[in-house]
């Protein structure tokens, strides 16, 4: 088992909900103090600083959302003045405006340290050689990884993402040891590799950390088989800090939230009531050692939950499971919510289906909505008869009613033509006109 | 006695098809014989063709999804009942005819019939006893 810093990964939990408690005091007196905007949040909600006195206390504060972001645009929600800031990030806002988020020096220390802990807990090292595939710019990815890395020591190939033939070529000449990038980009290069006839097992690249998309334990798996490798999930959101809010070690058994820096709590979407642990609903996360921007109970729309038990690691970082959808990409079909990786886990199970599909939903005036989960053939699906291919059909049709509970219909396409993406992955086409 | 048949999934979109024909013209593969079954959705182009393992893999190549199976090339007299006779051979012993199709060529006063019969190894049993003349791969792609 590899640490960065076993000290504070495996301190003792008594320790940690003190050192919680103080730190989001602090917090909470300065967001009070210095943001406009949640002095007004605080005196709407009937909260004062005064009455947060330990890590408990946080269900009594008001939550934090994406508009809440929109409406202070693009420097309202900083904590300190722009001569303090250092680096000023934003994540791509499929609607509206960006999401703009702002760090001191210590932030980008304290960012540099959880990604170094996510980073070694998959046993990098100084001597390791770090591919860096996420995009740098704007996006928190390229970057976060990148300081993560340099303050381990690791030397860091700053490639950014996509040419992937470029990415390969590296890979080979330099001896990358550690892949950092989206799943479906690993999975991609994967392909890529055997498609230029390139011997991954040959290779010294040894651990992969992905994250920025969801993805599941049997793409885990052919990532691992493609490219011979550790493949660990990483998991993190600009507002919070970017990656290295939650990470998994090698047990491979979920992600440990860096809780000295970030405290999560389960809410359910719907009421905002928190949730008892094990229970499924919306990670909302509270900064407690941010000074650029503080974040309080900010809604993260990531449906997860939190594991009761212990890490064999021995980590006292409690452990959210991978994320199972989000709030709002969550599809509600015919009255059923549906999250597109629920599509995912039901279609691996049927055998020689590859994770290439895309939910194509639609609505005819005065219809039910018609859900179509369109998949890539692969040659064992492929014979002479018409009445193979729809058994095929049936048998995906099959699984995916009795994993959600509604009918589908099943469209085999060709090889390749969903699209393969270098970011994140599109898995869903909703062509409903749902009104806002 | 077997001829290799290759078949081709093809979602129903324009170009498709003339992808397929142009990726043999253009590694000179003769298409001797086609039919195509289709859903709404798609469908699977079957080809006899003078060098079906050469065609697999171009269109592999091609990103197609291939599957080879093998099939009968029957010669059936060119006179009215001609097809009826050979298929009483077959439904005499209760063999069943997934699908057949036409031959572009002839042999001498025969027309040529491509049967997916199945078992296949039943039909050309069945065949031969019934006095029906079941043409080799060569034998075909010498026409």
């Amino acid at each position: 088992m590899f640490y960065w810093d076993k000290e504070t990964e495996c301190m003792d939990e008594g320790a940690l909900r003190r050192l919680q408690g103080e730190r989001l005091k602090e917090t909470v007196r300065r967001a009070y103090e210095c943001v406009p905007f949640y002095r007004r949040k605080f005196d709407e909600a009937g909260v004062h600083p005064s009455q947060i006195n330990s890590i408990d206390d946080i269900v009594k504060l008001p939550f934090t959302t994406k508009e809440d972001f929109r409406e202070n645009y693009p420097f309202g929600m900083f904590a300190v003045p722009l001569e303090q800031i250092v680096r000023i990030h934003a994540s791509s806002g499929t609607t509206g405006k960006q999401t703009v988020v702002g760090y001191t020096r210590n932030d980008i220390e304290v960012w540099s340290e959880v990604m170094a802990r996510t980073l070694g807990a998959g046993g990098t090292t100084r001597g390791d050689i770090v591919q860096n595939a996420y995009g740098y710019g704007l996006f928190t990815g390229g970057l976060g990884a990148h300081y993560g890395a340099e303050k381990i020591g690791a030397s860091v190939v700053p490639i950014s993402g996509g040419n992937t033939k470029r990415q390969l070529q590296i890979m080979e000449d330099f001896g990358s040891t550690v892949l950092c990038c989206t799943p479906s980009y690993a999975l991609y290069l994967g392909e890529a590799a055997e498609e230029q006839g390139i011997d991954t097992s040959k290779l010294p690249l040894r651990v992969g950390f992905f994250g920025a998309e969801p993805w599941t334990d049997k793409m885990r798996r052919e990532i691992e088989a493609k490219l011979h490798i550790d493949a660990l999930d990483i998991y993190g959101l600009s507002e919070v800090i970017g990656p290295g809010v939650s990470y998994e070690c090698m047990e491979k058994a979920s992600l440990h939230v860096n809780e000295d820096h970030f405290y999560p709590e389960i809410i359910d979407p719907y009421t905002g009531e928190p949730l008892e642990a094990g229970k499924r609903g919306e990670i909302v996360f509270t900064t407690l050692t941010k000074e650029g921007l503080p974040l309080i109970r900010y809604r993260t729309r990531d449906i997860t939950f939190l594991h009761e038990d212990r890490c064999a690691c021995g980590r006292v970082f409690r452990r959210m499971n991978r994320v199972l959808g989000r709030t709002d990409d969550m599809l509600i079909i015919r009255g059923v919510n549906v999250f597109p990786s629920q599509i995912e886990n039901a279609l691996i199970g049927v055998a020689g289906t590859e994770p290439h599909y895309l939910i194509v939903v639609d609505r005819e005036p005065g219809k039910l909505d018609d859900l179509e989960v369109w998949v890539e053939v692969s040659p064992n699906m492929v014979s002479d008869e018409v009445r193979r291919l729809e058994e095929v059909e049936k048998t995906i049709a099959d699984e995916l009613e009795s994993t959600l509970g509604i009918s589908l219909k099943v469209k085999l396409v060709e090889p390749k033509t969903i699209a393969r993406s270098e970011g994140k992955a599109k898995r869903v086409i909703d062509r409903r006109d749902l009104g806002s | 006695m077997k001829v290799k048949q290759i078949s081709v999934f093809l979602e129903n979109k324009s170009g498709r098809l003339a992808d397929v024909t142009r990726t043999l013209a253009d590694n000179n593969i003769n298409i001797r014989a086609l039919s195509i079954a289709d859903t709404i959705d798609y469908g699977l182009l079957r080809l006899i063709v003078n060098e079906p393992d050469l065609a697999v893999k171009v269109l592999t190549d091609e990103g197609f999804t291939v599957a080879e199976t093998e099939v009968l090339a029957i010669e059936v007299p060119d006179r009215p009942g001609g097809l009826a006779g050979i298929i009483e051979i077959l439904s005499a012993k209760g063999l069943n005819i997934e699908y057949m199709y036409a031959f572009v060529g002839r042999s001498g006063e025969h027309a040529i019939v491509i049967f997916r019969v199945e078992p296949i190894d039943a039909g050309i049993e069945a065949l031969k006893g019934g006095g029906a003349r079941i043409l080799t791969g060569e034998e075909l792609h010498a026409l």
